[in-house]
């Protein structure tokens, strides 16, 4: 099977720190897969390792067929990425932001309002400072981005986060279409019956490293696991 | 390069526009800075007169500073560096970009305080040619080098600070050009301003240059 991330014993740093300490993870292209794990374990930096925003300074990383290791910068245009904060500029509209990253990110103009709307920023939402909306709305704006550029591989770190019931219900249906177009999707949540239900995969992240889930194909067991976390320090 | 230049200046611009900071902050505090130049020189409008280029360059040094600060908190916030990266721009076109949003700016402020010297220390212009050629080059070489260490200092916990400590030694040749440039567009020196002018276009171009070969390894790095 076509494999979108495929890591192998990928080690990251944030200084001197082993923020992942031996990754084994490996992905295929439209597989939808939740990575569970505590506050710290490696979760966040593993989805920004994927993103090529943390440099693997050792190890094998190659997603969507670009060697991280190499230039992390080659497959930053690929991935769309929701992190913790929405990465919009506070100062400028919900549709100016989209703009602008539409724009950026070279996709169609043409995709900004259709996003806007299917996110439920109608009205004179769209023309608000993005300071002035509430969470839930900027989390929304910033998924509208994700949803205009339609990126080959989705990374939603705490994706439900801040959304209430009916935009939470949304967001899963929105995982589902992107999957349905052929895109494959990491998410790291807390929410676990939520995010349970979305993925076809569970791994288990801890002390900077993967234990894939009992039904991965090839993943390396979880005694494996054991060893790393002994060595692991999590920033 | 250009198309993201343009992109990054653009988006710089309307962050500036919405958010007025440049005409209801710095623009008043420029001006402030020379209404208290006037009462540090005791309203000695002669000393005034003579001293209004290096005065107004200071005031200009000044607000750079608040420029550049700005320029870098507004992609600190929520995260938007991080967004930056992603969207895999050029990094010499946000470079540049972000530097003729500065720049931009930085001309805005020196119209007002133009017209401030003339308003508060009687200044007359003799040579506007030289006055207009030195302002522009010497706005950008501010630009270019506030903008390079700029997004050195944007990475660190005391930014605002060691911004200043950074830049001010630096551009101390441009404040030295420019003000002889503008000694001798207003009269006041026989001086050959421009040649005085060739050295701020060679600090500018060194420090396009620098900026260009380096925003991709400071991007990360900072």
């Amino acid at each position: 099977m076509d494999q979108v991330i495929n890591f192998r014993s990928a080690v990251a740093m944030v200084g001197r720190f082993p923020v992942l300490a031996g990754v084994d993870l490996d992905v295929a292209r439209g597989e939808v897969v939740l990575l569970q794990g505590a506050n710290g374990a490696g979760k966040t930096s593993l989805l920004r390792a994927c993103a090529g925003l943390l440099r693997v300074v050792a190890g094998e990383a190659v997603v969507l067929g670009e060697d991280l290791v190499v230039d992390p910068r080659a497959v930053r245009r690929r991935v769309g990425l929701l992190g913790h904060a929405s990465a919009l500029y506070d100062d400028l509209s919900a549709v100016d932001n989209v703009a602008f990253a539409v724009r950026a990110y070279g996709s169609s103009r043409d995709r900004v309002v259709p996003a806007l709307e299917l996110l439920g920023i109608t009205g004179r939402l769209p023309q608000t400072p993005v300071a002035a909306l509430s969470a839930g709305q900027r989390r929304r704006v910033a998924l509208a981005i994700l949803v205009a550029r339609d990126p080959e591989l989705w990374l939603l770190d705490e994706p439900h986060a801040g959304l209430d019931a009916e935009n939470r219900d949304l967001l899963d249906a929105l995982i589902g279409d992107a999957v349905q177009r052929g895109a494959t999707v990491v998410l790291a949540s807390h929410e676990a019956d939520r995010a349970v239900a979305l993925a076809g995969r569970v791994v288990t992240v801890a002390g900077g490293a993967v234990a894939m889930g009992p039904d991965a194909p090839d993943g390396p067991k979880a005694s494996k696991m054991i060893g790393m976390k002994a060595q692991a320090h999590v920033a | 390069m250009w198309r993201d230049a343009a992109l990054i200046g653009g988006k710089d611009l309307r962050i500036e526009v919405r958010s007025r900071v440049t005409t209801t902050q710095v623009a008043p505090y420029a001006l402030l800075v020379l209404l208290l130049f006037g009462f540090a020189f005791d309203q000695d409008q002669q000393l005034l007169t003579k001293a209004s280029p290096g005065l107004f360059w200071v005031a200009v040094l000044l607000c750079s500073l608040l420029a550049v600060q700005r320029s870098f908190a507004i992609e600190s916030a929520d995260g938007a560096r991080d967004g930056l990266r992603l969207t895999g721009l050029d990094p010499a076109g946000v470079f540049v970009g972000k530097a003729a949003a500065v720049a931009a700016q930085l001309i805005l402020l020196e119209i007002i305080l133009g017209v401030g010297i003339v308003v508060f220390f009687g200044t007359h212009l003799t040579d506007p040619a030289l006055l207009v050629a030195s302002a522009l080059v010497a706005t950008a070489g501010l630009a270019f080098a506030g903008t390079l260490y700029g997004m050195i200092a944007s990475g660190l916990r005391v930014r605002e600070t060691l911004l200043p400590l950074l830049v001010l030694p630096v551009v101390a040749p441009v404040l030295l050009g420019a003000t002889q440039c503008w000694m001798a567009a207003l009269g006041q020196s026989s001086a050959d301003g421009w040649k005085w002018l060739s050295l701020l276009g060679a600090f500018a171009v060194i420090y396009l240059m620098a900026g260009i070969l380096s925003f991709s390894i400071l991007m990360e790095e900072a």
